[in-house]
């Protein structure tokens, strides 16, 4: 085997390859990533039901509620929009009325969102980065006191997509 | 006082290092043995002063020195002495320091161990170790001191972050950032090679154990912080695609692949641009793993002190390096020569298709680990990338990586024979076949779990099939099974144990699919089934710890009514942070693991309880464990002992001319 066979062979594998690599990557990127809306951007764009979305804000004072069992309702609110939560599972340690939040899961019919998984961050005057960019769009927050520019941060998350499998 | 000397060491070092960044290469350039006689005491005494920093801050930490603001902020006269100690790197500044303390270890250990190397490789070695060293240290003197005091201290320090008061943060950084940086001793060889224009077989040699060494470290501190997420966080996940672990699992494949193809360049001297492109690619991943993880640009599950700014200067840093190494590299690439020839079937072919899988895996991550960041600043949509990408990305690429990696380790340099080794290996196939459907047998659950778990079980045996062989050729007596196994390369068997330690974990991680998960409210006295077992609470008890308040449910865990472990999941509260924290209680059964999390209680007296019943779990860990094994045995090779290598080098030029030649 010469070397510009050899070369060919080793570049011609190489190109298979990075191209099924790519493939996969495109493909992927069109089907699994999630996008991150606040309560305004739900409203604006009005995602159809199925949709997969992580939802950003803060949680309204007053709409926690317990279901049956360990499924609860609550509002995630940017002041302007709210949107319904609906979830099932552990909250996260630092979850609380007033604080900030990330939920990830599905659009329902009828504007309801089905968490299937909770962020929220550890240090009670951490707020989730993508949070404070939403809440700072509409003018309501301002970079300063609440936000610690040294401080060590945490976050816990809750998972719930494979609660109770069998 | 103390505190201010190892400030004063700390700018000592910076004034040293800066030193030693110009004249050994200065004195390499102009062939001067005095000037690049310089370079090995300099790295030696650089370490010498970051030592001492470090050991002042810590000092510092130990005593309570609450007048030092990284104290204050990290620390309280009450935590236990084990977290005072490891609070020391538990935040930003203190963990630069650790960061350039094990820069400087690999210096000196350069320094000292490498006699045997040429005066001008190792001149150009520690001048390029120092440049990177002189730019962090430059980076924790102006933008992160740690020793930094207050004009009016307080009485108390705010306490170190719950989560991080936890054993795994006195194993997890230390072993993470000997692997982490371990990799710029790979990379100053890489560079130094480059700029003497002198890159063959010798200089794989050289570099080849301080990338196993580096390597180890990494495999331990990315299974240890992995087994830390798992038990600290709550909720049973030990890989969670964020941010934070691609950034250390980049360096990792890169790494890996780097130690192949070095390999490849040791024995046939061929890959060279290659060889030296992926030295300087894996300590690159490190730098921009260093940047995501310090800047915060991103956002992850893990605990870690971000700050913008510091963010750009360590991106300052990051492309100086990286566009600086590159130029060089463009420079120099086009003067090397073509190595060894080899057909596509060969040993080195199928080292070739393990780097090909590697990298194209490892860019996989970083396009899903930087796309986010990409498309906000493009677009300035907000996405987040997680695990279904990555599931349907890397994992597809790297699942031909385990049928291909006893195969490989068959076929002879130069020109193997395909259909000789799966001959060999259809005793290994079969024993994966029958794995598989006994699995399957177990319990019903998604198909590709037990076709994983045959993979894992097929790689395992084929990983041993050559050399336990090898062993019998002269009959079947131990005593000449012991001859022959002693007279095998240790890097044989390290590789051997390598390859089957990543197929332990890989099984660990097919057994997943078929574990048991159950989110519920329980009451003192409920029993839950759980797979196998039944778990009963049996009371909610308050507990005091040393600064913590904490809400603890034992409970029994019981297989067909008989007890087999007693569990104590917790609920902390530390009040001067005013934090909560779930401290899982976990039973190690056999090989798998009840796992059980829970809550806040309720009015009532229920409390939120997550349990898992997760079989074969600990084999994830375990196969690192057994990975590390085998980094080390490989490294305890005659051959690859630093220092020796020019005398090797010698005695295996024949090897080139035999084909059949001992696995490696």
């Amino acid at each position: 085997m010469t070397r510009k066979t050899r070369r060919l062979a080793m570049i011609g594998s190489a190109l298979c390859v990075l191209g099924v690599a790519a493939g996969l990557v495109l493909y992927a990127l069109r089907d699994t990533i999630v996008f991150f809306y606040g309560p305004t951007e739900v409203a604006e764009k009005a995602p159809p039901p199925g949709t997969r979305l992580r939802i950003g804000g803060l949680v309204k004072e007053g709409t926690f509620a317990r279901e049956q069992g360990q499924s609860v309702r609550f509002d995630i609110t940017d002041t302007k929009h709210d949107v319904l939560v609906t979830y099932t599972g552990l909250l996260p340690d630092l979850f609380r009325e007033g604080q900030g939040v990330v939920a990830e899961g599905v659009v329902e019919p009828g504007g309801l969102f089905k968490a299937d998984s909770i962020l929220a961050k550890h240090d009670e005057r951490y707020m989730p980065r993508e949070v404070a960019d939403s809440l700072k769009k509409q003018g309501l927050w301002k970079e300063g006191e609440a936000m610690p520019s040294t401080r060590t941060q945490s976050e816990t998350r809750v998972d719930a997509s494979s609660a109770v499998k069998r | 006082m103390i505190v201010e000397t190892g400030h004063y060491a700390l700018v000592l070092a910076l004034a040293l290092a800066l030193v030693n960044a110009i004249v050994p290469i200065w004195g390499a350039r102009r062939n001067d043995a005095s000037l690049m006689a310089v370079a090995p005491s300099a790295a030696i005494m650089t370490f010498v002063l970051i030592a001492y920093a470090f050991c002042a801050l810590t000092y510092a930490h130990l005593v309570s020195d609450f007048s030092v603001l990284n104290v204050v902020e990290n620390s309280h006269s009450a935590k236990p002495l084990v977290y005072k100690i490891s609070g020391v790197w538990g935040n930003h500044e203190g963990s630069m320091l650790l960061w350039v303390l094990i820069l400087a270890i690999f210096g000196a250990a350069v320094a000292i161990f490498s006699r045997g190397m040429p005066d001008d490789l190792r001149a150009n070695v520690l001048g390029v170790q120092s440049w990177i060293g002189s730019a962090f240290l430059l980076f924790i003197l102006l933008t992160s001191n740690p020793f930094a005091r207050l004009a009016q201290p307080p009485a108390e320090g705010q306490d170190l972050n719950p989560l991080l008061q936890d054993p795994g943060l006195a194993i997890h950084p230390p072993l993470l950032y000997l692997g982490y940086v371990g990799l710029s001793i790979t990379f100053s060889f890489a560079a130094a090679a480059l700029i003497s224009g002198r890159i063959d077989a010798s200089w794989a040699r050289y570099v080849r154990p301080w990338t196993l060494i580096a390597w180890v470290f990494l495999t331990l501190g990315i299974a240890m912080g992995s087994y830390w997420a798992y038990y600290t966080l709550g909720w049973g996940g030990f890989w969670f695609w964020d941010p934070v672990e691609n950034a250390s699992l980049m360096p990792w494949l890169a790494a890996t692949a780097l130690l192949h193809c070095a390999a490849v360049m040791e024995k046939r001297e061929a890959l060279r641009i290659w060889t030296i492109f992926l030295a300087i690619l894996a300590f690159s991943l490190s730098l921009i793993g260093t940047f995501l993880v310090r800047s915060g640009v991103l956002t992850s599950v893990h605990a870690f002190a971000s700050d913008p700014q510091r963010g750009i200067f360590i991106l300052v840093i990051l492309t100086g390096f990286i566009g600086g190494s590159l130029a060089l590299f463009a420079f120099r690439a086009g003067e090397l020569k073509q190595g060894g020839i080899f057909a596509p079937v060969s040993r080195e072919g199928a080292l070739v298709l393990n780097n090909l899988l590697l990298t194209t895996a490892c860019a996989t991550v970083f396009v899903g680990t930087l796309y986010p960041l990409a498309l906000e600043a493009i677009t300035g949509e907000k996405i987040s990338v997680g695990a279904p990408f990555f599931n349907a990305t890397f994992v597809p690429l790297f699942l031909p990586l385990f049928i291909a990696m006893p195969v490989g380790q068959m076929l002879a340099w130069k020109r193997g024979d395909l259909l000789g080794a799966a001959q060999k290996l259809t005793v290994a196939a079969a024993c994966g076949v029958v794995a598989a459907l006994v699995f399957a047998g177990l319990r019903g659950a998604p198909w590709a779990s037990y076709c994983l778990a045959g993979l894992a079980v097929f790689v395992i045996v084929g990983s041993f099939t050559d050399l336990i062989s090898r062993l019998f050729m002269d009959g079947y007596s131990v005593s000449s099974a012991w001859r022959r196994a002693t007279g095998v390369p240790r890097s044989a068997w390290g590789a051997a144990f390598a390859h089957a330690g990543l197929a332990v974990t890989l099984l660990g991680l097919a057994a997943t699919g078929w574990g048991v998960d159950r989110i519920l409210t329980v009451k003192a006295g409920e029993t839950v089934n759980l797979g196998p077992y039944e778990v009963s609470v049996t009371g909610l008890v308050p507990k005091q710890g040393p600064n913590y308040n904490a809400l603890v449910a034992p409970s029994i865990v019981r297989s067909g009514g008989v007890q087999v472990a007693e569990i104590e999941p917790a609920n902390r509260f530390y009040p001067a942070r005013k934090m909560n924290r779930a401290e899982a209680g976990i039973a190690t059964l056999g090989l798998g693991q009840v796992y059980m999390s829970i809550g806040g209680a309720s009015p009532d007296g229920a409390i939120d309880a997550r349990l898992y019943w997760k079989p074969l779990v600990s084999l994830i860990w375990i196969g690192a464990l057994i990975m590390g094994f085998g980094g080390v045995l490989s490294l305890s090779d005659r051959r690859l002992r630093i220092g020796v290598a020019r005398r090797a080098r010698v005695s295996t030029v024949p090897n080139d001319k035999i084909s059949a030649q001992p696995a490696e």
